[in-house]
């Protein structure tokens, strides 16, 4: 017992010990693995160029709403954090916990498209870190020219192609929809993709900000025509029971099987990671490739779904704006095109600086091709399903594709859904 | 043991290896799993390769390596042990001082606050959060040791204290007579005659509440941080799996790591967990 | 019962008492305060808005809510009669057997897995792959090998699904339930069993004549943590189906509506639900908690 006292004592003076004070920026961010590798080097890269400058990294994945939540509320937030949910975004800086940037951080560099998104009413919170494109089909190369098969450039050539696949006896689609806690999700990238291209950006912007209701029959023809697939048993692997038990990290797996016991894939860029953790001997470009999502009515053209992540900077009291200058040159070099091309040859993901060297900086082909997507879309709209409350956008929405494709019938889904809207929106 | 005593015995040693055979399945599923590639993992069951058990290439410490390797593991290790041992010790002599004034001495309100501390356990933690740590920042406890360390303890007090409660009332009142005679204080007789007695309650209560400790993510984030300095294991772990997914081989593979030490614990415990430490003591 | 001074005994309670009110009692008010009052997720502050009774409104009338209270009540009812059962027959049987130390190892060892271990090993139990392809998850590779079609286990709602939600818990717990169990049969004098046997009495009738009636207040401790741990039940439904497919509980809404919808005051009345819903089974024990004179 005493001995145990003694002990304690010690580890009481240990723990004790405080952080020595120097120039500290503090940065906490949801990637792990080699996400997490890539953004060690950026940080690396900017102590090097700021040796009077620390960083400390935090790391917190699937509770970081929670985490950020709470730090918030207890006022010791983070400085600066990445983050993918834009709505979230937006209540922050309602709220007070922002920082605007506006004057402090230039974000000229930007992909234009992106630029707007960082801006709530009218005042610039977040720079982009980086991006991803998710309007993407990707199929397995050698198998397509062995049967024979096209890439699809409109939705009925994409049906026919489905339907002939199935004539000779294979299986279309491979879909996942699970992802543990966040399941569901995937469904939600290929209903803003349809809507995209059957409604258009300006009603898809309406319906992000509740302006139109889920049971407008716009977003009814998004979801019947996603179920045109998801629930034909003959169009995906396994059917919608498939779809709903496989892990969408683990979907891309059936299209190099031989002979593969599926075709085709939508996912965003950042799935090639999870293909070649699986099957490490493809070759991207070679083995596999990707086309855009075909356009469906040829109004709107061949729009690009994206998501990303904003580095937005909290407000913990500083001089400048509630902030300090090292945060704010910290951000600006979160952006700059070194930071941004060290970021994306690491990862072969989006950079969000539009003046790097796509050449050096992508790995592969699929990467160049999916940045000249970003670059030259007919429109880009950013995922919807982030853009909205988290009680729709990562709540009823996300609950309502698993209902769906479980067989639940779409209008009980959609006034589910729109029932939560009304609550969450409060109109 | 004789042939005529074992015969009626069979039914029990059939049900008892059933139940642990159901109970060893899923773990045995995790272990394999953790030997194997990412692509085998999900394109058969794991089972397929126990065949072929000791056939060489069919597993490979590729995972083990990954997760040992990993930047900063052996600090997020310290950091755990730091942060379960001081938390389990502490919870464990605060819960078990309370629980032998509830059941050994009487005083006003005894009842009342026993039943209130037992329907503390049901409190949610997450909502304990957002009201506890704006104090924690300003008593300058946010982000310490000493601080999880309190918040540990207290999490787990209401039901390490209903544990040593349920089991301390049990002892005999003849005990503390002849105590009393002896001449031996209140903290006396703790130390002479509750605490041995109590030795396996302390032991079990003392193994959850470390593994508990130890599991923990949520409270080492909230109180500590994720800052690599001071996270535990379990941060660390959780940053092996990919941006949106999980990188199962790895998870499997980190699942075992960071089991040992608890078990090991568990294993060194068992041997209190005997009888005959109060039947000896009690004459029937 | 000892005999101490008056101050003697808040000695030994203070600490405990002081720890617990500023880590629960206080949030516990503060909790039920917020729960009158809207979302955003500070607790204090010119955000927050009194809303009157809309939260409580919410939580008895909301059909995921009241799913969620009706799985709970199924939680209870199976996952707590199970693990207390279990775990009391396993302690007793145990005991008999040269190989106790192995098996308790191997039944206590789910209670050190991390959730997201346990989560994982599920995965592979409740796994699914379309017919034709080979099966990776142990029920579904059982079920084709009798001849059955694979099934998507954790979607077949809303019966099969919670069940096999309730066998993760149970397999959890059940370590837990056994080891202190245990530690009270092997308190039991051996000398009493013994009495027993040699008047004539079988096992079974010494089991439920002396050791049920001594393990009785074990029982109910196991019984009321186990019921706590239904009611707080959260990261198993949490990491396998978060809650879809009718398998919501309330602890998971409460997480859900506290840091993912930002709506402090809903979360509140929810986890004040908790709180009541632990109310009948203080009542049911109350009475030996407080009646004892903590020596018999």
């Amino acid at each position: 017992m005493r001995k145990a006292m003694l002990v304690l004592l010690c580890l009481v003076v240990f723990a004790g010990v405080g952080f020595s004070q120097q120039k500290t920026v503090y940065v906490m961010h949801g990637w792990p693995g080699q996400q997490a590798v890539a953004f060690a080097k950026v940080v690396q890269a900017f102590m090097e160029a700021y040796p009077d400058i620390n960083v400390v990294t935090e790391i917190v994945g699937r509770d970081r709403p929670a985490i950020l939540a709470t730090r918030l509320a207890a006022g010791n937030p983070p400085d600066v954090s990445p983050i993918p949910w834009l709505g979230l975004m937006a209540e922050w800086a309602r709220a007070g916990y922002l920082v605007p940037l506006d004057g402090l951080v230039d974000v000229s560099e930007q992909i234009p498209a992106l630029t707007p998104l960082g801006y709530v009413d009218g005042k610039l919170y977040g720079t982009w870190q980086s991006a991803n494109v998710k309007s993407l089909v990707w199929y397995n190369v050698k198998a397509f020219v062995e049967k024979g098969y096209q890439v699809p450039t409109t939705w009925d050539e994409l049906i026919a192609l489905c339907d002939r696949i199935v004539a000779d006896g294979g299986v279309p689609w491979s879909i996942g929809l699970e992802s543990g806690a966040a399941s569901g999700w995937p469904g939600t990238d290929w209903i803003e993709d349809i809507m995209l291209r059957t409604a258009g950006p300006e009603v898809y912007d309406q319906w992000v900000n509740h302006e139109i209701p889920w049971t407008d029959p716009a977003v009814v023809e998004a979801w019947e025509k996603f179920g045109q697939i998801a629930l034909n048993p003959a169009y995906v692997l396994g059917g919608p029971v498939g779809a709903l038990t496989t892990n969408f990290g683990d979907a891309g797996a059936p299209l190099f099987t031989d002979p593969p016991q599926a075709y085709l894939l939508k996912q965003a860029t950042f799935i090639q990671s999870f293909i070649l953790n699986q099957k490490p001997d493809l070759v991207p470009g070679e083995d596999f490739a990707v086309f855009p999502f075909p356009p469906i009515d040829p109004k709107f053209g061949t729009p690009v779904l994206g998501g990303g992540d904003v580095s937005v900077v909290f407000n913990t009291g500083g001089p400048l704006n509630g902030t300090r200058e090292e945060v704010i040159t910290f951000v600006q070099f979160l952006s700059s095109v070194k930071a941004q091309e060290i970021w994306a040859r690491e990862l072969g993901e989006m950079a969000a600086n539009k003046n790097i060297d796509p050449v050096a900086t992508y790995p592969d082909p699929i990467a160049r091709a999916a940045w000249q997507m970003l670059l030259t879309a007919d429109s880009f709209r950013y995922d919807g399903s982030d853009l909205m409350p988290g009680a729709v956008g990562a709540g009823s929405f996300w609950q309502g594709v698993l209902d769906y494709v479980s067989g639940v019938p779409l209008k009980t889904v959609l006034d589910y859904i729109e029932s939560t809207a009304v609550d969450a929106y409060g109109y | 043991m004789n042939p005529v005593r074992l015969l009626p015995r069979m039914p029990l040693h059939v049900f008892l290896v059933v139940i642990a055979f159901l109970w060893f399945i899923p773990t045995l599923g995790l272990l394999i799993t953790s030997f194997r590639t990412p692509g085998d993992i999900v394109s058969s069951g794991w089972w397929t390769t126990i065949p072929g058990l000791f056939q060489p290439g069919q597993f490979a410490l590729d995972n083990y390596l990954r997760v040992l390797n990993q930047e900063g593991l052996g600090v997020a290790f310290r950091n755990s042990l730091f942060i379960s041992v001081p938390a389990t010790l502490i919870s464990v002599i605060v819960a078990s001082l309370a629980s032998y004034a509830f059941a050994c001495m009487g005083f006003p309100g005894r009842r009342l606050l026993l039943v209130l501390v037992v329907a503390l356990m049901v409190v949610p933690l997450q909502m304990t959060f957002i009201p506890v740590l704006p104090i924690y920042r300003k008593l300058r406890l946010a982000g310490t040791y000493p601080g999880i360390w309190l918040a540990h303890t207290a999490y787990g007090l209401p039901l390490t204290t209903f544990l040593m409660y349920s089991f301390m009332s049990g002892i005999p009142k003849d005990l503390f007579d002849s105590a009393s005679i002896d001449g031996a204080g209140p903290l006396k007789t703790f130390f002479r005659i509750v605490l041995p007695i109590s030795v396996p309650a302390l032991a079990s209560v003392f193994i959850f509440q470390f593994l508990w400790i130890w599991n923990d993510m949520l409270v080492a984030l909230v109180y500590v941080g994720a800052t690599p300095r001071v996270a535990p294991i379990t941060v660390a772990v959780a940053n092996l799996v990919t941006n949106r997914g999980q990188n199962w081989e790895l998870l499997t593979a980190a699942a075992f790591l960071t089991m040992i030490l608890p078990l090991v614990v568990f294993f060194l415990l068992q041997r209190y967990f005997v009888r005959g430490i109060l039947a000896g003591a009690v004459k029937g | 019962m000892l005999k101490t001074k008056k101050w003697h005994p808040w000695v030994f309670v203070g600490p405990a008492l002081l720890i617990l009110t500023f880590f629960f009692v206080y949030p516990a008010v503060a909790t039920i305060w917020r729960s009158f009052y809207g979302s955003g997720q500070e607790l204090f502050g010119p955000n927050v808005r009194h809303v009157g009774l809309a939260n409580w409104r919410y939580v008895f009338t909301n059909p995921t809510m009241t799913r969620a209270l009706r799985n709970n009540a199924l939680w209870v009812g199976v996952f707590t009669p199970v693990t207390v059962g279990l775990g009391l027959i396993l302690a007793v049987l145990l005991d008999r057997v040269k190989y106790e130390r192995v098996l308790k190892s191997i039944i206590f060892v789910p209670a050190a897995i991390s959730y997201v271990g346990a989560s994982i090993i599920w995965r592979f139990v409740y796994a699914y792959r379309p017919v034709g392809l080979s099966q990776i998850g142990v029920l579904n590779a059982l079920v084709v090998a009798l001849g059955g079609e694979p099934q998507g286990w954790l979607i077949l709602r809303p019966w099969v699904n919670n069940l096999l939600l309730i066998a993760v818990g149970i397999w959890i717990w059940t370590g837990f339930s056994m080891v202190i169990f245990s530690a009270a049969y092997k308190n039991i004098p051996r000398d009493l069993l013994e009495a027993s046997r040699i008047d004539g009495a079988n096992e079974f009738q010494v089991f439920r004549r002396v050791t049920l009636p001594l393990l009785r207040p074990t029982a109910e401790v196991v019984g009321v943590t186990m019921v706590v741990q239904v009611l707080k039940v959260f990261d198993i439904v949490y990491v396998m189906t978060n809650g879809n497919y009718e398998t919501e509980v309330v602890a998971n809404r409460m997480y859900k509506e506290m840091f993912n919808f930002f709506n402090y005051g809903r979360a509140s009345a929810i986890a004040v639900v908790l709180l009541l819903m632990l109310i009948p089974f203080m009542i049911l024990n109350v009475r030996r908690l407080a009646g004892q004179g903590g020596v018999q």
